[in-house]
């Protein structure tokens, strides 16, 4: 085969080998997702934050504002401490909320933050003081059942004073 | 002594095999050697990167457009018991980018290139072409054996990415186009579970390691070959059941180190 031919054609697989792999990055992958722009850092303290995992997202009204990025647990306080990076385009005040929430009855787990009253930002590395932390399914229906139980109990005591 | 006899069989196999591994690794180590005339003179490379990738592009594309629409059409069955098949776009992309996208590449790669690999290094040495060689001073395996290794273990993860990204729009077309599932949610989950790092990158990493494993298969079984017709066909066939076995495994080991725990 003629050398040329030969170069283009290997050239070709080359370029569409590439090509494939940006592809799975991008369209297939969550590649879009990360943000190569300014970043800073919050910090929060969790009681408790369920399921959730490194590189979830960090949303406020729904929009995609960052990512955790680590999850520890502090032996100072025994809790949760969730570091988070965000899009240095949001800004948030001092009296932001954080709670872990859940995408759907059981999707994945999410930071949810909403803004306060505060007329101060928070500044790169700061805490974010109000949280709420995941809510637990078996907590929930022990609750669930406790309340029923009760429920179910107090008639007979009325019954018994009867 | 049958049990005696039977026993020195045993023992004369094992040490044969031995011996035969420790010749590849000698083989490997070898090829890893004499590279440098692969990439100083990377024409002989780009020569064979023609033969084993660009001549393997066609199989590799349809096999993983058609794993992907059959990966659509069952993945579509389950999920509508359970009423999800919105994640039918996770289920195609993960499964493909993971698991089949390398491995199933990977054995079409050795059935496809590896085995004309075994069986023209096989024919040259029974035509004496590599005894003629090292006659004229030319090292055959930095001249005949490299560059097939470096062009196998270049094309394997490209072939790969191509055999997913075919996959994945193998799926799209059987569920979104076929069958209807909603556009917006088969791409939206797909890129909320598919990370780049952890199941992209694991990918091309298990493509490479199984394009080293093929292909090093392949022309360490061409140059052993016993020079006649019959141990060149038994090679070829050897190249095949070899690597796909060892492509399972190293799959197997691999995929216990990525994604364990998570």
């Amino acid at each position: 085969m003629e050398r040329t031919t030969l170069d283009l054609w290997v050239g070709a697989f080359v370029v569409a080998g590439m090509g494939a792999l940006v592809l799975l990055a991008f369209k297939v992958g969550n590649l879009s997702t990360y943000n190569v722009s300014d970043t800073y850092q919050l910090q929060a303290y969790f009681t408790n934050i369920g399921g959730l995992k490194p590189t979830a997202s960090v949303r406020s009204a729904g929009v995609l504002v960052g990512r955790v990025k680590d999850i520890s647990l502090d032996t100072e306080r025994y809790e949760a401490k969730v570091t988070m990076t965000i899009d240095k385009r949001y800004q948030f005040d001092q009296d932001t909320y954080a709670k872990v929430l859940t995408s759907g009855l059981l999707g994945e787990q999410y930071i949810g933050l909403s803004v306060g009253g505060d007329s101060e930002m928070l500044k790169p590395g700061d805490t974010i003081k109000h949280t709420q932390s995941a809510v637990i399914l078996e907590d929930l229906i022990g609750k669930v059942i406790n309340m029923i139980a009760e429920g179910s109990s107090k008639p007979q005591d009325a019954n018994s004073k009867n | 002594m049958p049990v005696k006899k039977s026993i020195a069989g045993l023992g004369h196999r094992v040490v044969d095999a031995v011996w035969r591994i420790g010749y590849a690794a000698r083989f490997f180590a070898l090829t890893l050697l004499y590279s440098g005339v692969s990439f100083r003179r990377f024409r002989l490379t780009v020569k064979e990167l023609y033969f084993t990738g660009v001549m393997s592009l066609i199989i590799i594309l349809v096999a993983g457009a058609f794993v992907g629409m059959v990966l659509g059409l069952q993945g579509y069955e389950t999920l509508k018991r359970y009423g999800s098949e919105s994640a039918l776009g996770t289920l195609v992309a993960l499964s493909l980018v993971r698991e089949l996208g390398p491995v199933l590449s990977a054995m079409l790669f050795a059935a496809r290139a590896g085995s004309a690999m075994t069986a023209e290094i096989g024919l040259m040495k029974a035509t004496e072409q590599l005894s003629a060689m090292e006659l004229m001073a030319v090292n055959p395996i930095g001249r005949v054996v490299a560059p097939r290794f470096w062009a196998g273990v270049i094309s394997m993860p490209l072939l790969s990415a191509m055999f997913s990204a075919m996959g994945v729009y193998g799926g799209y077309f059987v569920g979104v186009v076929v069958i209807g599932v909603d556009e917006g949610s088969f791409w939206s989950q797909m890129q909320s579970a598919v990370d780049f790092h952890h199941d992209v990158m694991n990918g091309v990493i298990k493509s490479f390691v199984f394009g080293v494993a093929v292909t090093i298969i392949a022309v360490f079984e061409g140059y052993d070959a016993p020079p006649t017709a019959e141990g060149v066909s038994g090679a070829t066939t050897r190249t095949v059941v070899q690597s796909s076995l060892v492509i399972l495994m190293l799959d197997f080991i691999l995929t216990a180190f990525m994604f364990r725990g998570d």
